[in-house]
């Protein structure tokens, strides 16, 4: 054959020719990184063992993996876990009706309940993140959290997130789309953060009579075209996002009976524009409510969304720049399927794109994915998770803290700075030196109750001096780290720490480049 | 921080000027870097009608009854510009370097792409090619490079945890985390651990650049000396976290690095369709800090100042007319602000058109009358003397060359 011959064999198949077989060990540590928050002692060995493809499948239908005791009595003592939004919000106002009182109590009240709820919801996020066996269902709860933010610093919001994860997030990671999306539309969390709950038609005005209060808010039905389903530039126009506006008008909450009776959603008459609507070329006619869940039904399944979120999930899942063919399969399975997530998921992971040489390491770790898995990796038994979350707020990924509807990116554009890898090497160094106080139980959180007056510059949660460590640090077996992250050090990393003092190894297993990717 | 508290955080800042700008007078040697830059972002479209408001517009106060600003004289009311415009009463400590003519606006500017999407605008605006989402870079690292003069680290740098789109691609820009620890030493600054990760990352492909620029730039701001002299300049009080504390830190770093150039701050929340307020509430609470960031930076910046432009912009306008919920929801075109010691100020610059129902753009925001290029071609062009030629590569395809105004003096 000649040289010429076989160049055009290469660019036909350059997977195939190209890429070197990847080695088992390899395989489980590449799978544990990517649908699973990295390795903890053991779980490399044990993947290899039971053969990647048998991992996969558990953890995409992991009705049968159970919590270790630990981590549910852990659980079992968060309160906001199992509180209803409207008990949360209750409470939530009647400790911001307090900030008016400036008496000395009554801020520390104010100060440490507020804290609390929002410490509360991170902790169960950050402790499930960390420890629970079902580890794909945790990177799907940060990825849908993240697809359909909402911040916790706007107004109301703060209370009403440790149900929105739970009620409209966690039950449908591997549901149908559908379901979701009306999840997220009805729960006052977005309909708070997106300004849903005000909108309303735009009212008659009356001859010698004040104009009335009340009228169309847009933002909810841009975000939801633009970011939720379709995506930017799939060609809907700003005509349609005022009629798609219309067509959700009255999709709001009662405060008042959010917090008595628990009801979260309201569909109010009152408030609902009556006009027709010419949408996205359908006529819509009067009909209440069900015009936006015909709007809901349309977006799930329309084929620019499936596009979108399919290839949302390869670039997270994939590469920065996910293979075009690999996004339209995903595209094809969401369209056949009604949407169904763990099937499209399916195709993701038993891809031959997934699996690829290429693929391996490739992606570089947002602040979240490198905290929890040098935590995971560690081993270090977490009581207090605040360590953990100042580190991704300084990283500049405070949990719950993304302020824009669009949530954090994933790609390492986004997060490879010059004082990015100086800071995740700090934490590192005091996550092996011991320094973090994450076995003591959590101090009173410093509030961060900036309301809606934030700044985008002002990390969520401003950096408090951390208490002394009850007993003396306790390095980490470097050893025992080198073990449990096996492949995913090279070589090179490895000879460079083995010329290395003891005392630092650990520290430099944990802030090396390899262990910046997974 | 009480506006009482806060004019006696300036007037201490003036008193220990020259004592501490010890290398202030470096900085104003004929060096290549000696002619600044800052860019402020306001992410998330601030509503540029409420900033310079045209309060002697009639139609005003028609598309915005609660909203509006009052006239000048009333409490809370616009702060008088030139007897048309106002300036949000939030703003009161930009008004000295307006009397100074250190400030000006150019009105009905921004990107001449239609797109209402936050997103794509800020893409837009920070690779500066409306239109065109694969530009690898930002137009801030494409400056890098076309400036005269060899660049080290610190030469462009954004203050925040992530590296901006329009400082990214292949010129050398560091980021600063917020707050104090910025300039304060860490653990790489330990000799043992330092050397170490050094050889770590020593030459490494994926990674290895971003580990050195790092770590020269930290050395670069160590060796600045800010951390000493913003506690000395804060006397024991330091200014509230956020945008008037880093604005503090960067002027004082930029006083004392001569080699920093360009620099970059993002600021975000102001994306408010729902109870904006008006002369106080939610746009007056995010505006405050923003104005005493901006007047602290122009008096602690010293005589760097004269030599510096800054530049505050937002992707696009909001909506001209209040919507149903006291907000205003996503429009086109925005004011830009301009403060520098040579900036042609006390003006508001561009082809006004007023507000009057007809002059709205879609019925429904200002239209963009400048493009936000041209005014940062200027700026390059005249303050920065960028040649002709490195002009058409900073703002490729760019169809306005000419503002139509000047915005420098002489």
């Amino acid at each position: 054959m000649t040289l010429r011959a076989l160049a055009c064999i290469a660019l036909l198949f350059p997977l195939q020719l190209l890429a070197a077989p990847v080695p088992a060990d390899q395989q489980a540590l590449h799978v544990l990184n990517r649908i699973a928050y990295g390795p903890k002692p053991g779980d490399i060995e044990r993947v290899t063992a039971m053969g990647v493809r048998k991992y996969i499948d558990s953890q995409l239908d992991p009705s049968s993996l159970l919590y270790p005791p630990e981590l549910d009595a852990r659980l079992d003592a968060i309160g906001a876990l199992k509180r209803p939004a409207g008990d949360m919000l209750a409470e939530f106002t009647e400790l911001r009706r307090e900030v008016r009182d400036e008496e000395e109590g009554a801020r520390k009240r104010r100060q440490q309940g507020v804290g609390a709820m929002s410490l509360q919801t991170s902790q169960a996020r950050v402790l499930r993140a960390i420890d629970s066996p079902r580890q794909l269902e945790e990177v799907m709860v940060d990825f849908w959290f993240n697809h359909f933010n909402v911040f916790f610093d706007k107004g109301e919001v703060r209370p009403l997130v440790a149900s929105y994860e739970r009620d409209a997030i966690r039950p449908y990671v591997f549901g149908r789309f559908r379901d979701m999306l009306g999840a997220t539309a009805k729960h006052p969390a977005m309909l708070y953060y997106l300004d849903n709950y005000l909108s309303s038609a735009a009212p008659m005005q009356q001859p010698n009579k004040p104009k009335p209060r009340g009228g169309l808010n847009e933002n909810y039905a841009r975000e939801l075209m633009e970011l939720h389903t379709l995506g930017v530039n799939s060609g809907y126009s700003q005509k349609d996002v005022t009629e798609l506006a219309r067509m959700l008008t009255g999709w709001t909450y009662d405060k008042k009976a959010l917090m008595r009776d628990n009801e979260t959603f309201r569909f109010d008459p009152k408030r609902h524009d009556r006009g027709v609507k010419l949408w996205l070329g359908r006529q819509v006619g009067d009909e209440g409510q069900a015009e936006g869940e015909y709007a809901l039904d349309v977006l799930a399944m329309h084929p620019a969304t499936a596009r979108h979120i399919s290839y949302k999930l390869a670039q997270y899942f994939v590469q920065d720049e996910p293979p075009k063919a690999l996004v339209e399969r995903m595209a094809r399975t969401w369209l056949d399927t009604s949407g169904n997530l763990r099937s499209v998921l399916r195709t993701l992971l038993t891809s031959e794109e997934f699996m690829a040489s290429d693929s391996v390491g490739a992606k570089f770790k947002t602040p979240y994915q490198f905290v929890i898995s040098a935590a995971r990796a560690s081993a270090t038994p977490v009581v207090n998770v605040t360590p953990l979350l100042n580190a991704m707020s300084g990283l500049g990924m405070p949990l719950y803290g993304c302020q824009t509807p669009d949530g954090y990116k994933n790609t390492q554009e986004a997060w490879l700075n010059p004082d990015a890898l100086s800071r995740r090497i700090s934490f590192a160094s005091q996550l092996a030196e011991g320094r973090l106080p994450l076995a003591l139980a959590p101090a009173a959180p410093a509030e961060s109750m900036g309301g809606n007056m934030m700044m985008a510059s002002t990390p969520a949660s401003a950096p408090a001096p951390a208490p002394a460590p009850a007993a003396p640090p306790v390095r980490l077996d470097s050893a025992l780290l080198g073990a449990t992250l096996g492949p995913a050090i090279s070589s090179r990393t490895q000879g460079v720490i083995a010329a290395s003092p003891e005392n630092l190894r650990a520290a430099l297993l944990l802030g090396s480049p390899d262990f910046m990717q997974r | 921080m009480q506006r009482r508290d806060f004019m006696q955080s300036m007037a201490l800042g003036t008193s220990l000027l020259l004592p501490v700008g010890r290398s202030a007078w470096a900085a104003t040697g004929d060096s290549p870097t000696r002619q600044k830059l800052v860019v402020i972002m306001l992410r998330g479209a601030v509503d540029g009608m409420n900033v310079v408001a045209p309060v002697g517009d009639a139609n005003y106060r028609v598309l915005r009854p609660t909203i509006g600003l009052d006239k000048p004289g009333v409490e809370n009311g616009a702060l008088d510009l030139d007897g048309y415009f106002g300036l949000h009463p939030a703003l009161a400590p930009l008004l000295p370097l307006w009397q100074q003519k250190k400030l000006a606006f150019v009105h009905a500017s921004g990107s001449p792409d239609a797109t209402r999407s936050h997103f794509d605008a800020q893409d837009y605006m920070e690779s500066a090619t409306p239109g065109r989402k694969n530009t690898p870079d930002g137009w801030m690292n494409r400056l890098v490079s076309a400036l005269p003069g060899t660049s080290t680290p610190s030469r462009a740098l954004s203050i925040g945890p992530v590296m901006p789109r329009i400082l990214s691609g292949p010129s050398t820009a560091i980021n600063l985390p917020n707050g104090p620890a910025a300039t304060r030493p860490d653990l790489l600054d330990r000799p043992a651990i330092g050397a170490a990760f050094d050889q770590l990352y020593a030459g490494h492909e994926r990674f290895g650049r971003a580990y050195q620029d790092g770590r020269s730039a930290h050395k670069q701001v160590m060796e600045a000396g800010v951390s000493k002299e913003m506690m000395a300049a804060d006397n024991g009080a330091p200014l509230p976290y956020g945008f008037p504390d880093d604005a503090a830190r960067l002027a004082t770093l930029m006083r004392n690095d001569p080699k920093i150039q360009i620099a970059f701050v993002a600021l975000g929340g102001w994306d408010t369709h729902a109870n904006q307020g008006a002369g106080t509430g939610q746009l007056a609470n995010r505006l405050a800090p923003l104005g005493q960031g901006l007047a602290i930076l122009a008096q602690r910046l010293g005589p760097v100042f004269d030599d510096t432009t800054v530049v505050v912009m937002s992707e696009f306008g909001r909506t001209a007319r209040q919507n149903g919920n006291a907000g205003t929801d996503h429009g086109h075109g925005n004011a830009m602000w301009l403060l520098g010691g040579k900036v042609a100020g006390g003006k508001v610059y561009g082809d006004w058109q007023g507000v009057g129902d007809a002059a709205l753009n879609e019925g429904r925001d200002l239209p963009v009358t400048t493009d936000f290029r041209s005014v940062l071609a200027q700026v390059a062009e005249k303050h920065l003397r960028l040649p002709d030629r490195q002009l058409s590569q900073l703002f490729p395809a760019m169809p306005q060359k000419e503002a139509g105004f000047e915005l420098y003096r002489g």
